[in-house]
């Protein structure tokens, strides 16, 4: 097999756990009622343009992108608005929500709805731009940054590659997996499409080594089509950050608090790229996406392809609920998923997995003293000093972690993983991070 | 021998002086006149280089008092928290101005979100930093606007006068606090106020920043501000006003005559050191000092009398 790429820097290796790996995506019933947020992105949320007793049909859009990092919301299913409220998120902050009840199934006019495969590709560069913008598209990996915005190359910048992330590094999530498995095709034409896009001829798919079967189908897939080519990559996380998958695919490295672009490269996850298709063929928006639901005690860990606004609880219920002695419910991955405060909470279009945890492989363990032992700086996938920038957060000292380049912390966990003290790096590096975001917004600002 | 002895020190003598010569020229021509009422001022403040002025020192405190004394003729809006009144008056007398008195602040921290009265729904086990913990979910009890309990205040206070109570899970203002605002810079939520002391200690305030709308607020705190109007309707003096659902008490306005805390429904006002009710209160003089004519001593006075904000008599 040779030697497989990876990135150079750090990185770790968790355990796999892919336990919904040979399971098919499976569509869950659309609900009785749904709940979408109007804020689904990454920057400002949407502007909500229904109110409490309107009828909306599939598709149609609730919520308009009020800002340049924004985007729109759709209604993912059809039936009446009965009310405009706040709902408790997965963080318990109160966040503005439609509640949509749901009455039949009727679709906005002009989203085709069949199956078949289209693979027309004359439309010009803008005409895809405005459409991805118009159908609410965003980081389906999790990241949730509009999508539009990324296609957007800035002037005086050109884009040579488009590199595609089916590397879904995170332990425990399979959507990209059984996505590459099921809808490869879709995702081909999609990255022609955003090809074409981007103006750029090469487009790179990054798989790692643990999913064969996916590299085999997107590699016989990809011979059809010009200009793609897959990579088998060595599993190793965070290979799916996007400046590590840059430096595994093409060797180029993004310079400290620049984009991708800077070194000719646009990142998109495979998620992304089928929401692109469905949009620019299908002229259907983001009403839906996969999850999945996992776990050491989860009795059917699923993919499913549930519509946005769906209560997580049914998705549990539909993996065989909580099992007993659960400690943690995680939004996303291991790594960077975050624990939720109830389960009453909606799927987002950032929602990539579910992880229900037994309570002895989730808890804390006591923390005791850094012994130096430079673990922490070993992993580091961005050549940062972990223990170094945890103290100076601790202490306050955010001047001096700035300088540290606590910013291009991508708080992908890895020291806080490796860490053989337990000490909670990776808190104190969010906490800096946060801190030194803001003095530099209020510098900005003055 | 003796010749080198001779040489060498008459040698270094002479370097000396040389060395003297140079600096007192140099000394005279690069002379910084400091005005020496500047050190007089640093000598009478607290030394506490707590920044609860505004300034970053006791020093740069002391700078800035006598160049506005010199210059504007006037020290107003330079306050020394920690030395208070004396100490105002003290540093006055050196630049040579009248210092009005101000009344004495507090620390107050409204929030009553004990572990009795916001039960913990889901448990937390990241880092002890309130900073953090805002950044990352609501709190255990479920409040996006209550105490966090995790102690940013604690460890910003410099003068000990903050603490944790391990069975409320709250922060407790004691007598040493001197009103630097440390704490209120810590608190992410904004929950800890500067109020004024009040007349022997006493004050009255709403325990709660809630700002939601009273169904969500009560739901995860019974003692939460519904925003009901109620108190805001029982004052006759406007000291109580009512925005985004909290009510919010006037100090300079509030005459302390607790009728506000009667119609509280949810307990959210807080009334402290006050003598247990009477069923008749004392008319109130609304200009000057206070308040409940009486000879007897406050209920919880001497021992008791430990600022502490969580001594509400009527409960």
């Amino acid at each position: 097999m040779g030697i497989l790429k990876t990135f150079v820097l750090g990185g770790v290796h968790p355990p796999e756990n892919k336990l919904s790996a040979n399971v098919p995506i499976q569509e869950l019933p659309v609900p009785a009622e749904v709940v979408v947020p109007f804020g689904q992105n990454l920057g400002a949320p949407s502007k909500p343009l229904v109110q409490r007793g309107d009828k909306v049909k599939v598709g149609q859009l609730i919520g308009e992108a009020s800002s340049f990092i924004s985007s729109n919301v759709h209604a993912p299913v059809s039936g009446t608005i009965t009310k405009i409220d706040n709902i408790l998120d997965s963080t318990g902050y109160r966040r503005p929500a439609a509640f949509i009840k749901v009455e039949e199934n009727e679709w906005e006019e002009g989203i085709d709805l069949s199956n078949e495969l289209i693979t027309k590709e004359d439309y010009e560069p803008q005409e895809i731009i405005d459409k991805v913008k118009k159908a609410g598209i965003v980081g389906m990996g999790g990241a949730t940054f509009p999508t539009h915005v990324k296609l957007m190359v800035p002037p005086g910048k050109t884009a040579e590659f488009l590199i595609i992330n089916g590397v879904e590094c995170e332990p425990y999530l399979t959507s990209d997996h059984r996505l590459m498995l099921e809808k490869g095709e879709e995702i081909m034409v999609g990255i022609r499409l955003l090809m074409k896009a981007l103006k750029v001829n090469k487009a790179l798919i990054g798989i790692e080594n643990n999913k064969p079967d996916a590299i085999q189908h997107m590699t016989e897939l990809a011979k059809k089509y010009e200009g793609i080519s897959v990579h088998a990559l060595k599993v190793k996380y965070p290979q799916g950050g996007e400046k590590q998958l840059i430096k595994a695919l093409t060797n180029r490295e993004v310079p400290s608090g620049k984009l991708p672009v800077e070194v000719g490269c646009v990142v998109q996850n495979v998620g992304t790229i089928f929401s692109v298709y469905e949009a620019v063929q299908k002229n259907k928006p983001v009403v839906e996406r996969i999850v999945t639901v996992t776990g050491k005690g989860v009795q059917k860990p699923s993919n499913f392809k549930v519509r946005i606004g769906t209560s997580i609880n049914q998705l549990i219920e539909a993996a065989g609920g909580i099992p007993e002695n659960t400690g943690k419910i995680i939004g996303g991955g291991p790594m960077m998923g975050k624990a939720l405060l109830n389960t009453d909470v909606p799927v987002v279009k950032g929602s990539s997995g579910i992880l229900i945890m037994k309570s002895e492989e989730s808890s804390r363990k006591v923390e005791s003293p850094c012994i130096r032992c430079s673990k922490c700086t070993n992993v580091c996938p961005m050549g940062l000093e972990p223990y170094l920038l945890s103290r100076l957060a601790k202490v306050k000292e955010f001047d001096k972690a700035e300088k540290e380049k606590v910013m291009d912390c991508i708080e992908c966990g890895s020291c806080q993983y490796t860490c053989p003290a337990n000490i909670p790096l990776l808190d104190y590096l969010r906490l800096g991070k946060n801190k030194v975001g803001e003095n530099i917004r209020n510098r900005n600002k003055n | 021998m003796d010749n080198i002895l001779i040489i060498a020190v008459s040698t270094l003598a002479g370097l000396g002086l040389i060395a003297a010569i140079v600096l007192y020229f140099v000394a005279s021509k690069f002379k910084v006149y400091e005005d020496p009422k500047i050190d007089e001022v640093e000598e009478a403040l607290p030394s506490a280089n707590c920044g609860g002025c505004g300034f970053p020192g006791c020093r740069a405190f002391a700078e800035a008092t006598v160049k506005s004394a010199k210059e504007n003729k006037t020290i107003d809006g330079l306050f020394c928290p920690v030395g208070g009144n004396e100490v105002m008056q003290t540093v006055g007398s050196i630049v040579g101005l009248q210092v009005e008195a101000q009344a004495p602040l507090i620390a107050v921290v409204r929030c009553n979100g004990t572990s009795a009265h916001t039960p913990a729904k889901v448990k937390f086990e990241g880092v002890s930093s309130c900073a953090f913990a805002h950044t990352l979910y609501v709190g255990e009890g479920g409040c996006m606007y209550g105490c966090l309990g995790e102690g940013d205040c604690v460890a910003a206070c410099d003068f000990d006068a903050i603490h944790m109570d391990p069975e409320t899970g709250l922060p407790v203002v004691n007598d040493k606090c001197t009103a630097c605002g440390a704490c209120v810079d810590a608190c992410p939520r904004s929950i800890i106020e500067l109020r004024k002391k009040g007349p022997k200690d006493r004050r009255i305030f709403v325990s709660c920043v809630n700002q939601e709308k009273g169904a969500p607020a009560k739901k995860n705190c019974e003692v939460a501000c519904i925003g009901c109007a109620k108190c805001v309707k029982a004052c006759k003096f406007d000291a109580i006003t009512l925005n985004n659902f909290l009510a919010y008490i006037d100090f300079e306005k509030c005459t302390l005559c607790r009728k506000c805390v009667e119609e509280c429904p949810t307990d959210a006002i807080w009334e402290v050191n006050f003598k247990p009710r009477k069923p008749k209160i004392v008319a109130v003089d609304m200009a000057s000092e206070p308040v409940i004519a009486t000879a007897e001593k406050p209920a919880n006075s001497s021992e008791d009398n430990q600022e502490n904000t969580n001594n509400k008599t009527s409960e």
